[in-house]
């Protein structure tokens, strides 16, 4: 490979890269919001995202409703089921061992994967073309309107809950509650309404990456969430879990260095590579890329 | 100490006959062939829930990782019978020296991690563990290792079993072992009272893993193949579930969840689409109404009762 054609292949790979690191971005959010808060690991937020995917396929494939409509239902149903779940399975836990909310996640996560199966079946289903495909050329460089779309939206999506956590009462309210608990109890902040709405809000977000990813490789399943569930925790930790743009940023470095790794030396290390960065992360910066080193007190 | 010894013998007697009987029953074919395979899985999943109990439960470090060392045990002990011919015996001494290895040497920089982060960490690892392993043709890579001769039998998965336990226990009634258990308590406490908290630690997760390469061995060789697939987090995930369902902290505990789970997952083999939304059901509903595990971290033993009788005179920490 001469050194013209690597440097084109890796702006190719960038640009395959940042579009899969949006979508590992809006599940990142979701995940450290929620860590944020109730310093809870949610493994059933990959799943959110399986859900979103398949409440964007109903939407479309039955409702033939069009693309921003059916990103919009999907987005409400997923954010009304993450509600439903943190009220039912999250919420009588709050005072019990970190261990015993971690399982329970994995127990929500394994319901709603094979609840899933049971409801759509196992199989594979094909996310109908919401719009054309179309793959436009720049100077080389081959960039298809999916990938256009996913970024637009995903950065739409960030811009929306930055004013949102930044500028409105429920975002102070938020804040208030990632910082202290028990102190924006007592100024007389409803504590547990405050985490309802972050779940809503994360399992929103997760379900819009649902959506994109189903319109980007036309393909979706009951088990899709695990790897990106997964994946996208690697990300918040990347970025420093609790911190909202470092979600943001974790993402779209993740989907770059997968892309990079895919792209030289081979997709079957793709996994592997995210698991390392993890690693890597956690050994030399384990409060991540934005995040501040918190000193433990005896 | 000598009433101790006294004790074990004991239990080891009563395990000789409880094996006797169950041999027995499946020599007269009362156990039929569906549950003396669900007999070797109770076997193996003790062997992984007491060993990942004395991580999670005893030393308090919270590592999902332990299906990452099954694998290891399970590939190089395969590797040791099929390629190098020999004895099965050796061959889990090799898998779990080579498990034990690999978790000290992962365990030496991971563990001055904490809680979740430590947790994300080994299941980092494991996964990477496994790709790793699917990156091997030399193993089969993705396809799996093939022509594991079958060694295991139900006696072999029994003494292992019975060992472990008896290890496990053992070394937690030693001052190893209340090094161990003052680390999950305080671990700031433990250290200003001279203990070596990184030793501890890395001591336990070595340890848990060399007993994991040991499960991984005995799976292998009953199951004639080693599959990548099969060492998934899920896997992990099971395990950790049987730790904590018992109770953290709690032998007897890890050992009835996983006799249960393993039962409850047999029973409802024959509704393969129900088997996993009942099993993730009772988890979550277990988890609110019980989220120290069934036993807590007390043991199961005769004591219980006496004292449930006599009122508790003193308390059996």
């Amino acid at each position: 490979m001469d050194f013209s054609s690597f440097i084109h292949q890796l702006i190719q790979q960038l640009i395959n890269g940042v579009s899969l690191g949006s979508i590992y971005a809006l599940i990142a959010l979701g995940y450290t919001m929620v860590y944020g808060i109730i310093k809870l690991i949610n493994f059933a937020h990959g799943d959110i995202y399986m859900l979103g995917a398949y409440l964007g396929f109903f939407a479309t494939a039955v409702f033939k409703m069009s693309f921003v409509p059916a990103l919009i239902t999907a987005m409400v149903g997923a954010a009304i089921c993450g509600m439903i779940i943190e009220r039912l399975a999250y919420r009588p836990l709050r005072n019990a061992p970190k261990i015993a909310v971690l399982i329970t996640a994995i127990g929500v996560s394994l319901l709603l994967e094979y609840g899933g199966m049971l409801l759509v079946s196992p199989q594979p289903r094909t996310f109908p073309a919401v719009f054309e495909a179309q793959t436009y050329n720049f100077g080389g460089f081959v960039v298809n309107n999916q990938q256009i779309v996913i970024l637009a939206v995903s950065v739409l999506l960030m811009i929306v809950l930055t004013y949102v956590v930044n500028r409105t009462k429920v975002g102070k309210a938020m804040r208030a509650c990632s910082f202290d608990t028990d102190a924006a109890r007592l100024m007389g902040i409803d504590v547990n309404r405050v985490i309802s709405f972050t779940f809503g809000i994360g399992s929103a977000l997760a379900a819009a990456a649902g959506v994109l990813v189903g319109v980007y490789y036309n393909s979706i399943d009951p088990l899709m969430g695990i790897m990106p569930g997964l994946k996208a925790f690697v990300a918040a930790v990347l970025g420093g879990i609790g911190v909202i743009p470092g979600a943001m940023a974790g993402g779209i470095i993740l989907g770059v260095v997968e892309a990079l790794v895919s792209g030289f030396i081979s997709s079957t290390f793709r996994d592997a590579a995210a698991f390392a960065i993890l690693i890597i992360i956690l050994l030399f910066k384990p409060s991540g890329i934005f995040g501040k080193n918190v000193r433990e007190k005896v | 100490m000598k009433e101790k010894t006294k004790k074990d013998l004991l239990s080891l007697v009563a395990c000789v006959a409880l094996f006797a009987v169950i041999q027995a029953l499946m020599e007269f074919d009362v156990i039929g062939p569906f549950w003396q395979l669900n007999f070797v899985l109770i076997g193996i999943n003790i062997i992984l829930a007491t060993s990942l109990n004395l991580i999670n439960g005893f030393t308090g470090q919270f590592s999902i990782g332990h299906a990452g060392f099954m694998a290891v045990g399970a590939y190089v002990s395969a590797v040791l019978t099929v390629k190098a011919q020999l004895p099965f015996l050796v061959a889990i001494a090799g898998g779990a020296a080579a498990a034990g290895l690999l978790g000290f040497l992962i365990g030496l920089p991971t563990l001055r991690l904490k809680g979740d982060y430590l947790a994300i960490a080994t299941l980092g690892l494991g996964e990477i563990i496994r790709i790793t392993i699917l990156n091997i043709p030399y193993v089969g890579g993705a396809s799996g290792f093939m022509g594991i001769p079958r060694y295991t039998s139900f006696m072999w998965v029994f003494i292992f079993a019975v060992f472990t336990i008896f290890f496990i226990k053992n070394l937690i009634n030693s001052s190893h072992g209340r090094a161990c258990i003052s680390i999950r308590e305080n671990e700031i406490a433990a250290e200003a009272m001279g203990i070596d908290t990184t030793k501890y630690k890395v001591l336990a997760f070595t340890i848990g893993a060399a007993f994991a390469g040991v499960a991984g061995a005995l799976f292998s060789h009953y199951f004639y193949i080693a599959h990548p697939a099969s060492f998934t987090f899920m896997r992990s995930f099971d395990i950790l579930t049987m730790v904590v369902l018992g109770g953290l902290g709690s032998i007897s505990g890890s050992i009835t969840a996983a006799i249960l789970l393993t039962f409850v997952s047999a029973a409802l083999a024959s509704y393969p689409e129900f088997r996993m939304i009942i099993y993730s059901l009772v988890l979550i509903i277990l988890m609110i109404y019980r989220p120290q595990g069934l036993f807590g971290n007390k043991e199961l033993s005769l004591k219980m009762f006496s004292r449930a009788k006599g009122g508790a005179k003193h308390d059996a920490a």
